[in-house]
């Protein structure tokens, strides 16, 4: 059976169709339709999107928090070396300051040889202010001799052994000084005690002293060479009882610290304990 | 013996090193604590140990190489610790800590007032108040504080250097 349409006309038919709803729509009388469409489409797509990445997650999260400790891991062992090394280099940094203020004082008194040492140890004895230093009679340095750092005294070498030697400190209670104040030229003794703390004995009731004034070693006995900074007048007792003033000394050198030291080598301490003699019959 | 020398010439030579670099440096007034002498003397209470006596004698050799102070009187003070704590440890003594602490004290008051003694010998001044209050009583309590955990570290050591089945 034929169709009672020829096949031209449904053609022209169907494409009429077409345009007036494309008219229709692009006039906005579907929007209502489009809209509740787009809608249901754009929601069943987010859900479908969300489950999806929801699956990707679940399948991906566990070996991303696996490479993630393990990056971690890896990074704080990088920050532990780098503050070990931002130590050592502070160190470093604190090592050269001191060696370069221990080079400057050494040009400053050119006169004198020196041998640098570090401060190893300190005497197990507390009655005792001696520290070891690592440098001994293998570099030539021999008892006697002074040392010395940039802030001034330190001590005198006590005992040796090749390869290190001990240092009685000025602190030290056996500790005997002879020095003079810088100010008033005065001389005066320099004495240690149990307790670290220096003080100045023999002072002169002439001599005039302030708090401040300056103590030099004075050379005198030869221990020691002349004017090496010892420290400064803390604080003064006179009485006119007493025969001489004393006075408190606060040290330049900080005792509680001392890494780095300089031996004076060419240095000869004369021994004048044969010109004392001993009292006859 | 020849175990015990090697053993006493290895320890107390480390612990020779910490005392000069490190204990001597942690001051309290002008006390500091001293290793050597608890070592010894919680060496000397381990009820096991033969070797004692060389202990003793090499801690005390350590000490007087190491220090102004002469040898001889580290000799007479540590070995004066290793036969106090010989004497606690065979008597009456079972409770170790508290033997512990009985040979500390009397260790560090004699070795301390040897010290003194040689000082004052030598005509060093030395203030008797001042070294009884900034030396005496600081380094008796640093080593009281100290003997508990040194008690505990010699009895380990005592334990692997000399173990249970030898003491038959």
């Amino acid at each position: 059976m034929k169709s009672s349409f020829p096949r031209t006309l449904q053609t022209a038919v169907i494409i009429l169709v077409v345009i007036g709803l494309v008219t229709l729509a692009l006039a906005g009388y579907f929007s209502p339709v489009t809209n509740w469409f787009s809608r249901i489409t754009v929601n069943a797509q987010t859900w479908i999107s969300d489950r999806y990445m929801a699956v990707v997650d679940f399948l991906t999260a566990p070996r991303n928090v696996a490479a993630l400790l393990q990056s971690n891991t890896e990074l704080e062992a990088e920050v532990a070396r780098l503050q070990t090394q931002v130590i050592d280099l502070q160190q470093q940094v604190t090592e050269t300051n001191i060696l370069s203020a221990l080079v400057d004082f050494a040009r400053a008194n050119p006169e004198y040889s020196y041998k640098a040492a570090s401060v190893i140890g300190r005497d197990p004895s507390p009655f005792l202010r001696y520290v070891i230093i690592n440098a001994g009679s293998n570099e030539g340095v021999l008892p006697g001799m002074p040392v010395v750092t940039d802030k001034g005294l330190v001590g005198r070498v006590d005992a040796v052994i090749g390869e290190a030697a001990r240092v009685q400190l000025v602190t030290d209670a056996a500790s005997a000084v002879d020095v003079r104040l810088q100010a008033s030229n005065t001389e005066a003794m320099l004495v240690g005690s149990v307790t670290g703390e220096l003080s100045l004995n023999m002072i002169s009731q002439d001599a005039v002293v302030k708090a401040g004034d300056v103590v030099l070693t004075s050379g005198l006995g030869g221990t020691y060479p002349a004017n090496i900074l010892v420290g400064q007048v803390v604080s003064i007792r006179k009485l006119q009882s007493e025969l001489f003033q004393q006075a408190a000394i606060q040290p330049n050198v900080d005792f509680t610290r001392l890494q780095f030291v300089l031996v004076i080598t060419n240095f000869n301490p004369v021994n004048i304990a044969p010109l004392i003699g001993t009292p006859g019959p | 013996m020849r175990r015990a020398i090697l053993s006493a010439i290895l320890v107390l030579g480390l612990v020779t090193m910490l005392q000069i670099s490190i204990a001597s440096r942690i001051m309290l007034l002008s006390g500091n604590v001293d290793l050597l002498l608890l070592v010894i003397a919680a060496w000397a209470l381990q009820e096991r140990v033969q070797a004692a006596w060389i202990w003793g004698v090499v801690a005390s050799l350590l000490a007087g190489i190491v220090s102004g102070v002469p040898w001889f009187i580290y000799l007479v003070g540590y070995l004066s610790v290793v036969g106090i704590a010989r004497l606690l440890v065979h008597s009456v003594w079972q409770a170790p800590l508290l033997a512990m602490f009985a040979v500390t004290f009397t260790g560090t008051l004699e070795l301390l007032m040897l010290t003194y003694v040689q000082r004052t010998i030598f005509q060093v001044p030395l203030a008797y108040n001042e070294v009884f209050s900034q030396i005496v009583l600081p380094t008796v309590l640093l080593n009281l504080l100290f003997a508990i955990p040194v008690h505990t570290l010699i009895r380990g050591l005592a334990e692997r250097l000399y173990p249970e089945k030898e003491m038959a």
